[in-house]
């Protein structure tokens, strides 16, 4: 096994009522010091992987490894893990140092190494001046920043984090997203994050495991999964996707034709398709490009523009191809207007490339 | 202006509104209460009915006996509290200064008619009296007299604590087998303590249990936490008795089991031991019932939370769930501490001689003895003790810490 390897799932399987399986064989590698990010929505596992890992739970089968060292029979305060948790948890009988100090009493460790540590910790978080206040006088992004000082003040290597920016609102959300990076590249700990806020994952991740249903979808770095997605579920669940279904007409060389509804498209063929199959495509808008001189892309059609909505720094366009509906596309806001008006006939098109041909997925609508 | 008033308005008007529980609060429980006090250190009676009497009996006495206008009043004014059928009274309380003379002044007052015409002729009283009882001639019974006369008394308190005054109106302690309040309060004490640490014991795991079941188990154990509270005092307590009776089902069970000989079944009511079982179970659902409320609040994932940060499982409930959980403790303790000092009904149907506590004293006085004043004053005492009780914890854990649900 790699040095460099924190923690395996092998095959790790969890069930609560013995009937059906929360999470399905899991198989996982954390890389030490790296930001995972389980990624999902709810009720995909990926809290379950989170508190199978803590100790919180046991795995139904399988193994997880902490080290190289199985850490099934290990109870949870045996394990050395720093846990974030989604309401923060602090004790709100003790105060701000209490809470800190609280890891270092229960390992037995002096007052004078305790203050230091805590001061150390407070100051990592910057909240330099907070030893005496009671968890309930400090404001949400206070409480988050106390969890996290104290989830660190016995530096443990491995320190899971449960959706702790939940409960905060968007601008605190992004001040704490900046600042639980920051601590995390200073402090080189290993990092295993879990969201349903794919722009969070974005943000803080090295990688992030796309979970659904149990299982992971995807696992790569952000640039990857929003660029390559492999599956319908990533390209749906990351960013914004067009989703066209249709059928293979013809394979050739990485890419195939697709058949929808009587017109063919050519895609970049992702998943193992055989001709005849169905398959759903991810285009992002942003990639389609409308107006401009014809045959510019390998797939070029007219449409109907359907709907403008002015964002500011680009226009997003819903548009109908023929029987496809609700296509959308982004235009820069360069020119001001972008050209085009509502009802309008423009000329649209996309690079083959950009058109990736998965696997077959349920027919919902693409905005998620 | 007119807003002020307005609001003034609307003020008064939400008072008027709680008027009709003040008026009851005040009527049923303050007034009573006031009265019931009031009677503890004042007793008119033997003051209103001998007045000239005890006017006489005031100053020194030559040759142990009071003045002779002392015979002459009382002579005048037993007849006339009998007219006005205060003699039964006062003679009770006479009576309990010095016992046997109730029937000496009711004798005296139903008799002296016999004497007036020889009085008339100028025997003195003086010499008539202790013809119809000789107890006159006693300094004691005077001293009964002048001690009952007096209108505001501290005697029920000192007797309440076992203590009394001699002839002398010095403080002294009541001779050996009249000493009994003061082992009783003790014992209230003890029993309400061991109740409260009982109910504790089985409550707090029970609360637990129940705070942190599922939700349908959760409501079907509060139910079965709730079910004897609706059902009735009595009930609940002869059930007791059906059960730890000599020929009841634990000693039957015990005894078919092998563990009790046949012939040495356990006593297990009427004494002690029925007071605390019946009064434990009796007063559980008043600390399952704040425990419970207490610990549903308490986050379960800071247990998980003590866990991960590296706390064992006994350091995790003694330093984070046990402080979070002592409004709780604190609410439910009281209440079965004050509920248990006072109580009542249940000592008496199994507590026997030995389970009797100073609430059943005071229903003697009340409904037994008539001696009011003086179970006014054993309320006091209590009242005082669980004032006194109640400000050592409010030091101790604080009073705002108290959370009843």
């Amino acid at each position: 096994m790699p040095a460099d390897v924190h923690v395996v799932y092998e095959d790790v399987r969890k069930s609560y009522d013995g009937s059906t399986w929360v999470v399905h064989g899991l198989d996982l590698e954390v890389r030490r010091g790296e930001f995972l990010t389980l990624l999902g929505p709810s009720g995909s596992g990926k809290t379950t992987c989170l508190m199978m890992l803590a100790g919180f739970e046991a795995a139904t089968e399988g193994t997880i490894r902490i080290d190289g060292e199985s850490v099934q029979d290990l109870p949870p305060d045996k394990r050395g893990i720093g846990v974030v948790f989604q309401n923060y948890a602090l004790f709100p009988h003790m105060s701000v140092a209490g809470n800190l100090a609280f890891p270092l009493e229960v390992r037995g460790m002096g007052p004078a190494e305790r203050a230091e540590r805590v001061e150390r910790a407070l100051r990592l978080v910057r909240l330099e001046g907070m030893e005496a206040r009671r968890p309930g006088q400090l404001s949400g992004g206070q409480q988050q920043r106390v969890a996290i000082a104290r989830a660190l003040v016995f530096e443990p290597e491995l320190v899971l984090m449960d959706e702790p920016l939940g409960a905060l609102d968007r601008r605190l959300r992004e001040e704490m997203q900046y600042e639980i990076r920051r601590i995390q590249r200073e402090l080189g700990v290993t990092v295993v994050y879990v969201t349903h806020d794919q722009q969070e994952a974005m943000v803080l991740s090295d990688r992030v495991a796309v979970f659904n249903e149990g299982r992971i979808e995807q696992i790569d770095p952000p640039e990857v999964l929003y660029e390559e997605p492999e599956r319908a579920f990533v390209a749906r669940f990351i960013g914004e996707n067009n989703l066209v279904h249709g059928t293979v007409l013809a394979l050739h060389d990485g890419f195939c034709d697709v058949d929808v509804g009587g017109v063919a498209v050519r895609a970049a063929c992702i998943a193992p398709l055989k001709v005849g199959e169905p398959t759903t495509m991810a285009i992002r808008p942003e990639r389609v490009g409308v107006g401009g001189p014809p045959d510019r892309f390998a797939n070029e059609f007219e449409a109907t523009v359907d709907d403008i909505t002015f964002l500011g720094d680009h226009l997003r366009v819903s548009l109908s191809i023929g029987e496809i509906k609700d296509f959308v596309a982004k235009i820069p806001n360069v020119t001001g207007q972008g050209g085009v008006l509502e009802g309008d006939r423009v000329r649209l098109g996309w690079a083959a490339l950009n058109c990736r041909a998965l696997e077959a997925a349920p027919q919902v609508p693409t905005s998620q | 202006m007119k807003l002020a008033s307005d609001r003034t308005a609307r003020k008064l008007r939400a008072g008027g509104l709680a008027l009709p529980l003040v008026a009851f609060v005040f009527l049923s429980f303050l007034a009573p209460l006031g009265n019931l006090l009031t009677r503890s250190v004042h007793e008119p009676v033997v003051a209103d009915a001998l007045p000239e009497t005890l006017r006489a009996l005031e100053g020194k006495w030559s040759g142990g006996l009071p003045p002779e206008a002392a015979f002459d009043a009382i002579a005048r004014e037993l007849p006339a509290a009998r007219e006005t059928r205060q003699i039964g009274p006062t003679a009770t309380r006479v009576n309990r200064r010095e016992s046997g003379m109730r029937s000496v002044i009711v004798k005296t007052a139903r008799r002296i008619a016999r004497f007036e015409s020889r009085a008339e002729a100028g025997e003195p009283w003086r010499r008539l009296l202790p013809e119809i009882d000789e107890a006159w001639e006693r300094p004691e019974s005077w001293q009964a007299i002048r001690a009952a006369g007096e209108r505001f008394t501290d005697r029920h308190y000192l007797n309440a604590v076992d203590l009394d005054r001699d002839a002398s109106g010095d403080v002294v302690r009541q001779p050996a087998e009249r000493r009994i309040y003061v082992s009783l309060f003790l014992r209230t004490l003890a029993v309400s303590l061991g109740v409260t640490v009982l109910c504790l014991l089985i409550g707090y795991p029970l609360a637990h249990l129940i705070a942190n079941a599922s939700a349908s188990t959760s409501r079907m154990l509060l139910l079965l936490v709730l079910v004897p509270f609706w059902t009735s005092l009595l009930v609940r307590t002869t059930a007791w008795i059906v059960l730890l009776q000599q020929q009841g089902a634990v000693n039957d069970l015990l005894v078919w089991i092998g563990l009790v000989a046949d012939d040495a079944r356990l006593s297990m009511i009427y004494n002690m031991t029925g007071t605390f079982v019946a009064m434990t179970h009796v007063l559980l659902p008043f600390m399952v019932l704040p425990l419970y409320s207490v610990m549903r609040s308490i986050p379960k994932v800071h247990m998980d939370a003590a866990a991960s940060l590296g706390a064992k499982p006994t350091q995790a409930f003694l330093r984070v769930y046990w402080p979070q959980s002592l409004p709780g403790v604190a609410a439910g303790s009281l209440l079965v501490f004050i509920l248990s000092i006072g109580y009542y009904i249940t000592p008496a149907l199994v507590g026997g001689q030995s389970g009797q506590l100073i609430s059943n004293m005071i229903a003697h006085h009340m409904q037994t003895s008539l001696n009011w004043g003086l179970a006014a004053a054993l309320g006091g005492v209590l009242l005082l003790a669980v004032l006194a009780l109640y400000l050592i914890y409010d030091r101790l854990v604080g009073i705002d810490k108290l959370r009843l649900g």
